[in-house]
């Protein structure tokens, strides 16, 4: 049901710019009015989401631990796995941020077969999933930038030679093209094939996934299958990052639709699960120092105690006390 | 707000990087440059300008199976005329300037094909 109704959503959205660029004419909507809108809903909600977040108190050091931590000198401790200091961390989150080091652990639990015994097994396979569609997913977006700068950097073009390397076909293919499109389907197979994912799957976890798909395969049949004036796409792309849009006539509507429904990822990201984006540093498992036994945290909230401690007690009834026969510390 | 320092450090440098294309374009200047490729003065492309536009790329790699692998050097377009099928000897017989033409938008778009790793650039003054 869910994987039905995100695929209707997705499919009406193609069907909403289909009928609103071919047959209304609305480019300057879907053209201009909606990217437009789309990224300050972008960049607002991200900001408000991060700030939001920022304020969440953090009292105490909770970091997952997956190795010795640091204590008596002959034991050896695991830096990276249960950082005691900053630089433990960095090189944690590096691992983490650029290899998504805690999906390549023993993270499936299964009954082992000869006898009732539970195992843990790995999980490479969605390990190999996620790295392939985020990384190609990050070039394909930085390979994009061709249409939105001029001059086009140097770099850019570097990436674009070592991405078509293979140099197959005219226009050439990119590795990242078939790369996005293997690891985004693979992870909705998974989603839909393994029957306890599917147990807790919600719109809003397949929603992306095909809204994802319907980009990629859009762009693909733009490079190579549906082509249209990429001139005229350029000048539209640099209109709107110079803040004077314009609305080339003769642009396909395929164009259009591979568009908006980057629109509608842009516009949809700070209020979904994609915002781990940001979320991925700020979470407390990950970026904390495991510390909590080499130096004092103390709880931020905590109410002031009015103290009173022995010498001021003392203090207070020492001659009571020398003439009651009570030992005193101080005479 | 706990380690806000780091969180709105980390926040501005991920919007300096979002915002890349604006802040690019603003210091270079060249956000209305359009390329305008120059084409012969008068007669017509071999197919359509709106057809050319989109699809060059194939009809070249079309005419490279069909020289390599077919041995047929004939083109009929859609107006019936006959071309050979050649890069060099009927393209740039035409748009006989590779810097003027087919650079212009090539460069605005960032498309470097590899066909002049092998074939040569006619040049104006004569070998073609
Ligand atoms: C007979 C001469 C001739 C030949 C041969 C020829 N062209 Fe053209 N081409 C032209 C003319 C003239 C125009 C301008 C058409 C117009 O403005 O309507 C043009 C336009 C174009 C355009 C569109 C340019 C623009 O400003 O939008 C492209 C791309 C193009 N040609 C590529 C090619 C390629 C590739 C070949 C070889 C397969 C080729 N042409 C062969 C004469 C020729
Ligand atoms: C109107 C602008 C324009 C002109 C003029 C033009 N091209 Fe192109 N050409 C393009 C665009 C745009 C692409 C790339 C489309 C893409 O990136 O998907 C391209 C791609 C190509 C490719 C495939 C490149 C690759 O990525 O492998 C070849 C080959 C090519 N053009 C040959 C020529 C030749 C030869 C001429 C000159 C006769 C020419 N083009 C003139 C716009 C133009
Ligand atoms: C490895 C070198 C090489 C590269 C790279 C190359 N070609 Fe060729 N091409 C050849 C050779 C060799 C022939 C055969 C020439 C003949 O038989 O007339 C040929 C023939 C052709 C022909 C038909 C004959 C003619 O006179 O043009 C076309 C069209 C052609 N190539 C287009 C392209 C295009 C477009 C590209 C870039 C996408 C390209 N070639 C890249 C080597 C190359």
């Amino acid at each position: 049901m869910n994987v039905l109704s995100s695929l209707v959503v997705v499919l009406a959205l193609i069907l909403v710019v289909y009928l609103g660029v071919d047959k209304a004419g609305l480019t300057a909507l879907f053209g201009t009015v909606l990217p437009y809108v789309a990224i300050v809903l972008f960049l607002g909600g991200f900001i408000y989401r991060i700030l939001y977040w920022a304020k969440s108190p953090v009292p105490f050091r909770i970091p997952t631990t997956c190795g010795q931590q640091k204590t008596l000198p002959w034991i050896k401790p695991n830096n990276f796995d249960n950082p005691h200091n900053g630089f433990g961390v960095f090189v944690r989150m590096v691992l983490e941020v650029l290899f998504f080091r805690s999906l390549f652990r023993n993270t499936r639990t299964q009954i082992v077969k000869d006898g009732p015994k539970v195992g843990y097994a790995s999980n490479y396979w969605l390990w190999f999933l996620a790295i392939a569609f985020h990384w190609a997913f990050l070039i394909v977006f930085v390979r994009h930038l061709r249409f939105f700068t001029e001059p086009i950097p140097e770099w850019i073009l570097g990436l674009q030679a070592v991405d078509g390397f293979i140099e197959y076909g005219v226009p050439v293919f990119y590795i990242t093209s078939v790369l996005l499109v293997v690891g985004v389907a693979g992870l909705l197979v998974r989603r839909l094939f393994s029957s306890q994912l599917r147990y807790i799957s919600l719109l809003n976890d397949y929603f992306p996934l095909f809204l994802i798909l319907g980009i990629a395969l859009t762009g693909v049949l733009l490079r190579h299958y549906v082509k249209t004036d990429i001139v005229s796409v350029k000048e539209m792309t640099m209109g709107l990052i110079s803040f004077s849009p314009v609305n080339p006539e003769g642009v396909h509507v395929m164009f259009y639709i591979h568009f908006f429904l980057v629109t509608c990822l842009f516009a949809y990201f700070p209020f979904s699960k994609l915002m781990h984006l940001g979320g991925v540093f700020l979470s407390p498992t990950r970026n904390l120092a495991n510390n909590n036994r080499e130096v004092r945290h103390i709880n931020p909230w905590n109410p002031k105690v009015k103290l009173h401690s022995y010498a001021e007690y003392e203090d207070d009834f020492r001659d009571k006390m020398v003439a009651a026969g009570i030992p005193v510390d101080k005479e | 707000m706990y380690d806000g320092g780091k969180i709105i450090t980390g926040l501005i440098i991920f919007l300096a990087l979002v915002t890349f294309p604006l802040w690019y374009t603003a210091a270079s200047g060249d956000a209305s440059y359009t390329p305008d490729p120059e084409t012969p003065a008068q007669g017509n492309c071999i197919e359509s300008k709106e057809y050319m536009n989109a699809w060059h790329m194939d009809m070249l790699d079309d005419w490279r199976d069909a020289v390599v692998r077919d041995a047929n050097r004939v083109y009929v377009a859609t107006d019936g005329k006959e071309h050979e099928m050649s890069l060099t000897m009927t393209c740039m017989n035409c748009h006989d300037d590779k810097e003027k033409f087919c650079d212009r938008c090539h460069t605005y778009l960032g498309v470097t094909p590899y066909c002049w790793d092998c074939h040569v650039v006619p040049n104006q003054q004569g070998r073609r």
